[in-house]
């Protein structure tokens, strides 16, 4: 198999520096990764218009983050890249946990049937940006992508925000709505905003190295506290697309990483975790642990997502994949801004509820890290004894944290959402993220509820429609009823799942998270939910 | 009499747990360390307040040394 190809994106003389002169655009998105690419095509799916920025031209150099969780699959699968990722992609849901010599336990992410998607696919980032990048060039009418268009000044108003941005050819201003800052963890506009990045820096480092290797390793994360092999204290080992393997080893906090980054130190370090087996080394980084964010996510015209707003430790799964999700909670609410059909206040909503994603992952994050490199005494024989006890103690099993992986953040309480019905049961509260099943439509075709649900507002209603509603239904029901979109539920999951007894109504926001649930719906009730949930109305 | 439990009793708060037990012995010396331990364990007990249960959770403790 070879080995990744990369292959430069064009550059191209914008033409505002060939004598046209520049227009306002709705959005300019700063930063070509994977948030402002997701950005970009939902906001293409909303039908607004943008601009997204790069000061580079090619897609990540190494694989960087690799961890796609179920949730973000099935965003992606929303924007229409899905299915590409994860046919591509390794899809693993088992991780096993040594101590030592000693296999620990093992755990299943996805013990049960009935998802589209798989609990984790691993997938290079280098392929996530590609495959976002040719999706992205689908909407040419509403999206443009310009590599080698550095922002480096950002001025706003009350009206709009302008951008300064340099090119090969020289300097341009674009003006705009809003400006989307995805320009990474050491966001330039993060700095030229003044904004404090207050961090938490943990003194371990970790060695991280991609090697091409041929092995028979089953797809599956391998973690090892102590590990026999390698005499830092943890050692991670993970298998990707094209016989690529990513391994984690935590080195020592007084390291020096020059030293550590040679091929001469790293070649022994990883002969020793897979043996005799020849391998060449792809791709090495060293880093410390880092949890950071700044304290508002909007500020004005200008918004963050992703990296440049919140950093966190890796081992959990929640870099790439917390910034998918900033992604798929603000273009529907920027949209409808854009369009009219919501109050500029909704994109606080944004702030409110992904500062509290962020502070989530943040706190799994530090949690894992801290499990992983106990600081005093106590905490190392604590540490110790959780792993020593997991192999005949099944409750000390659930206390080893090799990072618990991301989980979509749950929005209950929050502004947009209305307080759960009393009368309504199950997990799917409002704020919760829906959850897949499978269902069959009125041809009698397999499918899957999700791909029925985002984009725009939609109404679940159970057994039969609800007229007057003023949002677009899904009725389940065994038979097709003339002039709505009805699902057949014939696992009996969906009902399963939401608690659906007939009659009764789950509303759904455009980021398939749970609006407002009904046992006994009425058209006023769900018109009431809808203005709350679109920030027509206050709390 | 309920036996001792040994499988998952925490719910959604394991990592809470863990990170309060964490958190208390912070800054702490050795011997105060120890002398915080004693002071949950006798606490503990007491709470549990089943002989046969402690007795056996002691008992496994000691197993594993």
């Amino acid at each position: 198999m070879a080995r990744y190809e990369y292959r430069p994106f064009d550059y191209q003389k914008p033409p505002e520096l060939s004598g046209t002169p520049a227009r306002r655009r709705p959005v300019i998105i700063a930063g070509a990764g994977p948030v402002g690419l997701a950005a970009a095509i939902d906001l293409a799916l909303h039908g607004v218009a943008c601009v997204v920025l790069d000061d580079n031209n090619i897609v990540s150099r190494g694989s960087r983050a690799i961890c796609w969780s179920k949730r973000t699959l099935e965003i992606f699968d929303r924007l229409g890249v899905g299915e590409r990722m994860v046919a591509k992609g390794v899809t693993w849901k088992v991780g096993r946990l040594y101590h030592g010599e000693r296999e620990v336990y093992s755990f299943d992410l996805l013990p049960e049937e009935g998802h589209k998607n798989p609990a984790f696919i691993n997938l290079q980032q280098y392929y996530v940006e590609q495959y976002l990048v040719e999706r992205a060039r689908e909407f040419p009418q509403f999206i443009e992508l310009r590599f080698k268009n550095k922002v480096v000044d950002v001025k706003q108003t009350n009206d709009n925000v302008r951008a300064e941005v340099e090119t090969p050819d020289g300097r341009y201003t674009l003006q705009a709505d809003y400006l989307l800052a995805c320009d990474g963890a050491h966001s330039p506009i993060r700095s030229m905003l003044g904004l404090t990045f207050r961090s938490r820096v943990f003194e371990e480092q970790f060695l991280i190295t991609d090697i091409e290797m041929k092995a028979d390793f089953p797809s599956e994360r391998w973690f090892w506290f102590d590990p026999p092999f390698h005499n830092g204290q943890s050692a991670l080992l993970h298998k990707q697309p094209d016989d690529i393997y990513r391994i984690d080893l935590q080195l020592p906090a007084d390291a020096d990483p020059e030293t550590e980054k040679r091929l001469e130190n790293v070649i022994p370090r990883i002969q020793a975790v897979v043996g005799e087996r020849p391998f060449e080394i792809d791709w090495t980084s060293l880093y410390r642990f880092q949890c950071a964010r700044i304290d508002r996510f909007v500020h004005g015209r200008v918004i963050f997502a992703g990296d440049s707003a919140h950093v966190v430790s890796p081992f959990g799964a929640r870099g790439g994949n917390g910034g998918i999700q900033d992604v798929d909670n603000l273009v529907w609410k920027l949209a409808a801004v854009l369009q009219g059909q919501a109050p500029a206040g909704l994109i606080e909503t944004y702030n409110e509820e992904r500062v509290h994603g962020a502070d989530e992952n943040i706190l799994n994050s530090s949690r894992a890290t801290n499990f992983m490199t106990p600081k005093s005494g106590f905490e190392h024989m604590l540490r110790n004894e959780v792993l020593t006890m997991a192999k005949d103690f099944p409750f000390a099993r659930r206390l080893v944290n090799s990072g618990r992986l991301s989980l979509p953040c749950s929005l209950a309480g929050f502004s947009l959402q209305l307080d759960d019905d009393p009368d309504m049961q199950g997990p799917m509260v409002p704020g919760a993220a829906c959850l897949d099943a499978p269902v069959f439509d009125e041809g009698g075709k397999a499918g899957w509820l999700l791909n029925r649900l985002g984009g725009e507002f939609k109404l679940i209603r159970f057994g039969a429609p609800l007229p007057g509603c003023g949002v677009s239904q899904i009725v389940i029901a065994g038979l097709p009823i003339d002039g709505f979109e009805t699902l057949a539920d014939d696992t009996d999951l969906v009902a399963q799942r939401y608690g659906g007894r007939d009659g009764a109504a789950y509303l759904i926001r455009p980021d398939q998270h749970v609006a407002a649930r009904f046992a006994q719906p009425t058209p006023e009730k769900i018109a009431q939910a809808l203005a709350r949930a679109r920030g027509l109305e206050a709390a | 009499m309920s036996a001792l439990t040994t499988d998952w009793n925490l719910g959604t708060s394991g990592d809470d747990v863990y990170a309060a037990l964490v958190e208390a012995h912070e800054g702490l010396s050795d011997e105060d360390c120890r002398r915080l331990d004693v002071r949950l364990i006798l606490m503990l007990a007491n709470h549990i307040g089943d002989v046969r249960v402690i007795c056996d959770a002691l008992k496994r403790a000691r197993e594993g040394l």
